[in-house]
């Protein structure tokens, strides 16, 4: 006659009864399913570029090429920002879980030390990816691509092959007056005489950059700086496409525009977590200043900030493998 | 309907507070497993980087081994930062159980397609 609706349960089981079917309270709990679905977009992301990157038939480029420098310094550091980046939201994961601990002991001080470098690492790591974005979108020198298809045979005595749609590197000092000099700027000019290529710069602190060599393959495995008559012979048959750093419509580090597209999507969604984390750990940080824990007499706010921004940790623990590593 | 976030004694597990001695324990792990993490973070920086990219069987083999050490990175970090090793058995199986299920299908499918669309681009370009 009557269903299992109809059937009177006991208030025991149920959230009105004060009681949790995981023995969690309500808000830890839609804590907890609220990272489960931001974990699928996340996962859909990665996804994604997995499948933009195992159906390109172009070369597509690789962390230790294209992340390998580090601010202030000249020569390359494969990795070494990043894995610094890491190391960064590792720790301020360890603070947050320290705050965790020490609100279990009801211990306010230690609470507010704790959390408070927690949101200094947080702070930290988006002054990281704030540079690291300006680098990405500055470029390291830029290129331009071939107009007609090149011989050349590089140091080692090796011979390359290049095609008309090849893309081919600037040094950064090169680059950087190129793309003045390509924008119009009347204060960048071009001098190219006896297998030299010059430009001159004639503003407030004039300078020259001479093209001292050329590189192919610079994102990809197998770098090679071109110099002297074949340098020459690749300068000579570019063409009118160049690209500096990357932007939503160019990227000078891989022929399709996903690679750029994935890096600002990925790490900027990313960052932006890592943002609003900083923002509710500012919030509770002064709840617990302002002894709003000590009325509820139990810290499990710092308890659910802390597992949002241990997840804002995981998500970068993976985007660091698929997006740098592999 | 009272908030259950403020509840006082209540038995959650996590509400339940714990002594000085106990917390000296609990501080010793977080900090075995901060080392663990940092240095599978250095490993995985250092063989990135002495590696070289090739088509060959020991290329595949170090992608598996970064695959599998993160996910030992991401098992370290739920189970003891974020405490879910202590929760409920329930609470655990409906966090973890749907990334077996859907994201391992999703990843085998967009991977075939996407491995399906490299041969189709080939063949008509």
């Amino acid at each position: 006659m009557s269903g299992e609706a109809s059937k009177a349960i006991s208030k025991e089981v149920l959230w009105g009864g004060g009681r949790s079917p995981f023995s969690v309270s309500y808000g830890k709990m839609m804590m907890w399913y609220f990272l489960v679905s931001d974990a699928l977009t996340f996962s859909g992301l990665l996804v994604a570029y997995g499948f933009s990157r195992a159906s390109s038939t172009a070369d597509w480029p690789i962390g230790e090429q294209v992340f390998r420098a580090l601010p202030g310094l000249e020569g390359h550091y494969p990795l070494a920002y990043v894995a610094l980046m890491t190391f960064i939201l590792i720790v301020s994961s360890v603070t947050m879980v320290l705050a965790v601990e020490a609100g279990h002991r009801n211990d306010r001080s230690e609470v507010i030390k704790w959390m408070g470098l927690t949101i200094i690492g947080g702070f930290f790591f988006l002054g990281s990816q704030a540079w690291e974005w300006s680098h990405f979108i500055h470029g390291s020198g830029g290129c331009f691509l071939l107009a007609e298809d090149v011989s050349v045979t590089g140091p080692d005595g090796e011979v390359f092959e290049m095609t008309a749609g090849d893309a081919v590197f600037m040094d950064h000092h090169f680059g950087h007056l190129m793309e003045m000099y390509l924008a119009g700027n009347t204060s960048v000019a071009l001098t190219e005489e006896g297998g030299h290529v010059v430009l001159t710069e004639l503003g407030d602190h004039p300078h020259d950059a001479h093209l001292h060599g050329l590189t192919l393959n610079k994102f990809i495995e197998g770098e090679t700086v071109i110099e002297g008559e074949a340098m020459m012979s690749l300068w000579n048959a570019r063409s009118n496409d160049f690209s500096f750093g990357a932007n939503l419509h160019d990227s000078e580090y891989a022929v399709q525009q996903s690679y750029s597209d994935f890096f600002f999507f990925i790490t900027g969604f990313h960052g932006f977590h890592v943002f609003s984390g900083v923002i509710i750990n500012i919030v509770v940080f002064f709840m617990v200043v302002n002894r709003v824990m000590e009325r509820r007499k139990h810290y499990e706010m710092v308890e659910k900030v802390g597992l949002y921004w241990h997840f804002v940790d995981l998500v970068w623990v993976f985007v660091f493998t698929f997006f740098y590593l592999i | 309907m009272e908030r259950d976030d403020l509840i006082v004694n209540d038995s959650y597990a996590l509400n339940a507070h714990h002594s000085e001695a106990e917390g000296v324990a609990i501080r010793k792990k977080i900090y075995m497993v901060t080392l663990i993490l940092s240095v599978i973070t250095a490993v995985e920086v250092g063989m990135g980087v002495v590696f070289k990219r090739s088509e060959t069987f020991t290329w595949t083999a170090i992608k598996w081994t970064f695959i599998i050490l993160t996910l030992f990175k991401a098992g370290y970090i739920v189970m003891t930062f974020m405490h879910l090793g202590d929760e409920r058995k329930n609470l655990r199986n409906v966090v973890i159980f749907p990334y077996f299920m859907f994201i391992g299908y999703l990843i085998f499918i967009a991977l075939t397609e996407g491995a399906a669309h490299f041969g189709l681009d080939l063949k008509f370009h």
